[in-house]
């Protein structure tokens, strides 16, 4: 029985590093209707801007996680501004092929760069550490920091939407963009916004997901396809839904992956399709 | 399809439209003539291309028509593969007929699916669609009967002497190629295909003049799965060796996509283009590696950006030319 709590609080945390994942994708597809078929390539581009530094600078990866997130928020706003923004509209086809486009382009563009070997990013005697609990389960000590580095985020994050200005053009925009218009709000800034913060998040998600496992130019559809998954389970229009749709991915892959090895990422499959056949708006949605 | 009466003339084939059907013919006579004169090597490669081509036509089909985005067609491309390895190897069919079946396992498992994945729409169908693939493809590695994991090979083919095998693959390649054109030329022409296209420009629109949108969608899902699958049966056919990780590979679906959005998305002749610059780059960047698929990026980003309708859709506004004309033309006499 223990060993199934601690399967599920090792997938809990897990869901952890898939909310900072599926809250970037979340943002983007509720402000602006994007896919963003490229959002697991840019995590992957995080890890390797960050695995870059680090060699370069000799720093400890927790010290580029800043820089990192604002040098991905200048990329996502500026790709926005420059590329996508000339995409969106009714159709919602463009804005998908390209960064269907920008998927392929990253992927080989960082193949060619970095070969296809694995790499990892380096935390010493943190990435073992563990901590006991009271019924003799044990868990990871940066895992554990992961998920409360992501609760923490989906905290400030919802506090932007809720409390600030930005936030509210953010929402206003989301919601109606010609009459944001109207009240002085320039949706294109807005979308550039949208999509800066979620690369910045991205980028958090890339450097500690490139602590946690290792990284090949190839990782990035797997990860966009758990944000993806976690999304849906969660349902849009809420940040905590989404939270909650990731922690039970997590969770799904880890008992998964209890029962047999190879089932891990099909159990995650299997959650998706339930939720889809029975919830198909998803399990916490507030907006349609 | 010429409707004379003494004020006016509806015509929908034009001297250009005659040609280029005449055209057709020639290249399908030259094309079935291949294993006569050409070598093992140039049918292989034919047979290569036509997949490719059918896999982009069947893409356009459902996307460009029928406003369906999916970026898990792979999951047909593996199921035809492992369909003709299933009935060729381990049931006895004659693997040229178990191409057809491979096909038909495609189009049940996507009519079994179709209505869950439409409950998904635009952007999310896309996504869900792969993430369909991906399970059907664990689902594949996990089937010891045909080699799970590291997959298997074509062993029944070592009963049929070379030639006949090397000059039916490619055959059945020709067969597919000149049924596939005709079939979606055909359909486009007909009803389903005016209906489909109203589908496709606003699905409120054509639903509030009576056409049955949810069933249209679905025939166009499973006929599509229909001739992914053949193309999945056939390329496998070709190669005699199929693993889980190539027979469900995203890269499919990549190269589908990039020839359709590329020579042109919603047209016949669009595909045709598409597979040109595919082909035409891959010979270009051969020694290359990821810089074909980084141009393949870049073109297709750029195409989607300044030229929406692809290349074949520029070469339209340019000069009103249509190759195998869909629309009718008014004709007023005096």
């Amino acid at each position: 029985m223990t060993d199934w709590i601690g399967t599920i609080i090792q997938g809990s945390l897990l869901g952890g590093l898939y909310a900072l994942f599926a809250i970037g994708l979340s943002i983007t597809y509720g402000v602006m209707r994007v896919v963003n078929i490229a959002h697991g390539d840019f995590i992957v581009l995080a890890a390797y801007l960050a695995l870059v530094s680090i060699s370069m600078l000799g720093v400890h990866p927790f010290v580029v996680v800043m820089p990192v997130a604002i040098v991905m928020f200048a990329l996502g706003y500026f790709l926005q501004r420059v590329l996508l923004n000339r995409t969106i509209g009714p159709d919602i086809l463009p804005p998908l092929l390209v960064t269907f486009g920008l998927s392929i382009l990253i992927q080989n563009g960082l193949l060619e760069v970095f070969s296809a070997d694995s790499q990892a990013l380096q935390v010493g005697d943190l990435s073992t550490a563990s901590l006991q609990l009271p019924g003799g389960i044990t868990i990871g000590v940066f895992p554990l920091m992961v998920f409360i580095v992501s609760l923490l985020l989906t905290v400030g994050v919802n506090l932007l939407f809720n409390r600030t200005t930005v936030g509210m053009s953010l929402r206003a925009t989301s919601d109606d963009p010609a009459t944001a218009g109207l009240m002085g709000i320039r949706s294109k800034h807005v979308y550039a916004m949208a999509m800066g913060l979620s690369f910045a998040l991205v980028a958090v998600g890339g450097v500690l997901s490139g602590v946690r496992t290792t990284f090949t130019p190839g990782s990035g559809p797997a990860s966009l396809l758990y944000a993806f998954e976690a999304v849906v389970i969660g349902g849009l229009g809420s940040l905590w839904g989404t939270f909650a749709g990731a922690v039970i991915l997590g969770i799904a892959q880890a008992i998964g992956a209890e029962i047999n090895a190879g089932f891990g990422v099909l159990f995650g499959h299997l959650v998706f399709l339930a939720v889809l056949i029975f919830k198909p708006t998803g399990l916490f949605a507030r907006t349609r | 399809m010429s409707h004379i009466t003494s004020k006016y003339l509806v015509q929908r084939s034009t001297a250009l439209s005659h040609t280029a059907v005449w055209g057709g013919v020639v290249s399908a006579i030259v094309l079935v003539s291949v294993p006569l004169w050409g070598g093992v090597s140039l049918m292989r490669w034919g047979v290569e291309v036509i997949c490719f081509l059918v896999l982009a036509q069947m893409w356009n089909l459902l996307a460009g028509y029928g406003g369906l985005i999916s970026v898990g067609q792979q999951a047909f491309v593996g199921i035809g593969g492992y369909g003709l390895f299933i009935f060729a190897q381990h049931v006895g069919v004659h693997p040229f007929w178990s191409v057809l079946l491979g096909g038909i396992l495609a189009a049940i498992v996507a009519a079994l699916t179709a209505k869950l994945m439409f409950r998904l729409h635009a952007g999310y169908f896309a996504v869900g669609t792969w993430v369909l693939s991906e399970v059907i493809r664990i689902v594949a590695s996990n089937l010891s009967m045909t080699g799970g994991g590291s997959g298997q090979s074509l062993t029944v083919m070592a009963r049929m002497p070379r030639e006949f095998r090397e000059s039916g693959t490619y055959w059945i390649a020709c067969a597919l190629l000149i049924g596939a054109s005709s079939t979606i030329n055909l359909l486009l022409r007909s009803r389903f295909g005016l209906a489909l296209t109203a589908v496709r420009d606003s699905e409120t629109a054509a639903e509030s003049q009576g056409v049955n949108v949810a069933s249209l969608k679905f025939r166009v899902y499973v006929l599509s799965a229909f001739g992914t699958g053949l193309v999945g049966a056939l390329y496998y056919l070709n190669t005699l060796r199929i693993a889980p990780a190539s027979a469900f590979d995203l890269n499919w679906v990549v190269a589908a996509i990039f020839i359709v959005v590329i020579g042109g998305m919603g047209t016949v002749e669009g595909p045709i283009v598409g597979a040109a610059v595919f082909f035409g780059l891959r010979w270009l960047l051969a020694d290359y590696g990821s810089w074909y698929w980084m141009a393949m990026g870049v073109i297709a980003v750029l195409v989607m950006v300044f030229a929406p309708k692809g290349i074949w859709g520029l070469i339209q506004n340019k000069t009103g030319v249509e190759l195998l004309p869909m629309r009718r033309r008014l004709h007023l006499r005096k």
